[in-house]
């Protein structure tokens, strides 16, 4: 146990991922470093296309199906998963590492009934028999507060509403106790109020069994609700790293500072809402010094030569961005709050 | 279930009652005289008026079709014009030596396609869906009767190895399974199977190939199943397709080829309606069309209900 807490339960080092495309290899993970301790909560935050969630499918070796070019390490406690074999992947899957997806309604397989889905991984990686497993399911069900569980476990992922089967869906990745949960924007696809609970359903579960998890997520409000740590990602690259404190309530890069001034916020009706002008770049085609540059408020012109190394502005909060240090800390308000 | 199995029974009714009477306005809207194909040429006009009267066929047509209904379920579907015997004789014997045809190519048919689609797609865009490729395309390419003529010419004219006709020694205990009948049955089921197995092969891949693509597939991946449990899961989920395919096929087998059992000489049901046709046979090309087109009204019945059983979306709907 001591020598767990000693050492992270994720540990990426220079991990980069690339695909082939048209134009040959496109880098979409550039180089990240990410450490996460045992039984905290690591948000990665982003928009689309900033490789968040390439960086979760890599913690389980789910690229190397896609065809990806896969560098750097990724080690899930002691082991590394980059050199993995596949039967060792296969027990790493579902078995110590948990995986919860964005859209409840495409990941679960529409033809078999939701208790033998969960079953099942039940059965690959603890051996019980089909009988026992079907009792463990129930009883995750009312882990995860399905209503009158027994029914729903023969149930078909149809005849079950957005919600409750993202619930189903987390009892499935917790149903053999992993160390360390992947969750991918699990709530984009649900209602408003539905997201709220089953936030607040992961958060409990979380901490009540002591995981570790790996939450992807674009929505800031997300973020502030459930991080203890958040890593902002940018065409590829972490720009920010730190606590939710220090990420969310005193961003110190200009991409994050530009994010949360974007979100919508308190009673403040006529307030004008700040806006990011301009795209994401073409990661095909990355600018030669910093990759935020062309939209960056604050760009100074050696931000143009040369990509910005990361940097401790603050204990445990790093910032890539050359002007760091000028860039004092703007308060941007009450994120716990929102 | 049960609520759609009812529901899709009762579907059923009013189609089987349309179906007879599109098969009994079809066969009088075609043209040709029955009287004048039974009659020689220098029969009097009062002779044909006797026959028309003896046949019925004097009566209004909607008059005829009832008396012909009402009939036809009490199983009477008339005497052939040709042969003499009842027509619901004819047609039974010719049935069953269809269904045995149908039975032998489907299961030809529906083994082979059902491994070869599989393969196809698992291995998409690999060499061994390309060999798939080209032997679905040619099975779906070559007329059936053109192979059948092919067959006969490679196996049994230069060979000598199979009899090109017929269905066996007609003894009295009917067919039986052994080798003088089975000899007989090999051909006929190749060609027969060709097409059916090309169409189950290539639904069956596409069918692989978009269940291959979908989410949960990657999350089958992501709880760390055994790959042969992810091939579980494809094949349950490209198994309606398949089925729904596979039933349709086997249905159109169960039909008789008109064409391949004219080229064996096997007296099925295709061979029948060719005589009916030719011989302009009404009451035998009634009941024979009656007959398969009732057994296709169940057919799709019967494959509804199966789809609905392995596919639960298809219930709700």
């Amino acid at each position: 146990m001591s020598d767990r807490m000693a050492a992270p339960i994720l540990d990426i080092a220079s991990l980069s991922v690339a695909y082939r495309g048209a134009a040959g290899w496109t880098p979409v993970v550039r180089g990240i470093d990410v450490r996460l301790e045992a039984g905290r909560t690591l948000v990665l935050l982003g928009e689309s296309g900033s490789g968040k969630s390439v960086t979760l499918r890599s913690i389980v070796g789910l690229l190397r199906d896609e065809g990806a070019r896969v560098e750097g390490e990724v080690r899930v406690g002691a082991r590394n998963v980059t050199t993995m074999s596949d039967p060792e992947l296969r027990q790493l899957r579902g078995g110590r590492v948990g995986f919860i997806f964005q859209e409840p309604m495409t990941a679960l397989d529409p033809v078999f009934r939701i208790g033998d889905q969960i079953a099942e991984t039940i059965v690959r990686h603890r051996g019980t028999t089909w009988k026992c497993a079907m009792g463990m399911a129930k009883e995750l069900f009312e882990l995860v507060q399905i209503p009158s569980a027994a029914r729903r476990l023969s149930a078909y992922p149809n005849e079950l509403s957005g919600g409750l089967r993202q619930r189903a869906m987390i009892a499935m990745a917790m149903s053999c106790e992993p160390e360390l949960l992947l969750a991918d924007e699990p709530t984009t696809a649900l209602d408003a109020t539905v997201q709220i609970q089953v936030l607040l359903l992961l958060r409990e579960i979380q901490k009540e069994r002591g995981t570790s998890m790996v939450f992807v997520t674009h929505d800031l409000g997300v973020a502030a609700e459930i991080a203890d740590d958040v890593a902002v990602m940018y065409a590829g690259q972490i720009v920010e790293h730190g606590s939710a404190d220090q990420v969310l309530l005193t961003p110190r890069h200009p991409y994050t500072q530009a994010l949360t001034r974007c979100v919508v916020r308190g009673s403040y009706r006529d307030a004008a809402l700040g806006e990011l002008g301009g795209a994401p770049p073409d990661l095909g085609r990355l600018p030669a010094g910093c990759s935020f540059a062309p939209r960056c408020v604050r760009r100074a012109d050696e931000c143009l030569l040369a990509a910005p190394e990361p940097c401790e502005v603050a204990p445990s909060h790093i910032v890539a961005c050359l002007r760091a240090a000028d860039m004092a800390a703007t308060p941007t308000g009450e994120f716990q709050e929102s | 279930m049960l609520f759609y199995a009812v529901r899709r029974l009762l579907y059923a009714i009013p189609i089987g009652i349309g179906v007879t009477f599109i098969v009994f306005s079809l066969v009088h809207i075609a043209p040709g005289d029955p009287i004048s194909a039974l009659l020689p040429n220098e029969a009097t006009q009062e002779m044909v008026e006797q026959a028309r009267r003896e046949y019925g066929l004097d009566q209004p047509l909607l008059v005829q079709y009832a008396t012909w209904l009402g009939h036809a379920a009490r199983g009477d579907l008339g005497t052939s014009i040709g042969s003499g015997r009842p027509v619901a004789s004819e047609v039974a014997g010719a049935v069953g030596n269809t269904v045995i045809l149908a039975i032998s190519a489907g299961l030809v048919a529906c083994i082979l396609g059902f491994l070869l689609g599989i393969v196809a797609g698992l291995w998409r865009d690999r060499p061994v869906d390309h060999i798939v490729s080209l032997i679905t395309i040619s099975g779906v390419s070559i007329p059936h009767y053109w192979l059948a003529i092919l067959l006969v010419i490679v196996f049994s004219v230069d060979l000598n190895w199979l009899p090109p006709l017929g269905i066996g020694p007609d003894s009295s205990g009917g067919w039986r399974p052994d080798w003088p009948h089975l000899s007989h049955l090999i051909l006929p089921t190749i060609a027969t199977a060709a097409i059916p197995m090309a169409v189950i092969a290539r639904t069956l891949r596409a069918s692989v190939v978009d269940v291959l693509d979908q989410d949960f597939v990657t999350t089958l991946r992501a709880k760390g199943l055994l790959p042969r449990r992810v091939l579980w899961h494809v094949i349950r989920n490209a198994l309606p397709t398949a089925l729904a395919v596979m039933g349709l096929q086997l249905g159109n087998m169960l039909g008789g080829s008109v064409l391949v059992e004219t080229v064996f000489a096997w007296p099925g049901t295709g061979f029948l309606l060719a005589s009916a046709i030719f011989q302009r046979d009404l009451p035998l090309l009634q009941g024979t069309m009656l007959v398969l087109s009732m057994f296709f009204v169940l057919l799709n019945l019967i494959v509804d209900l199966v789809q609905s059983w392995t596919d639960p979306r298809i219930r709700r709907a």
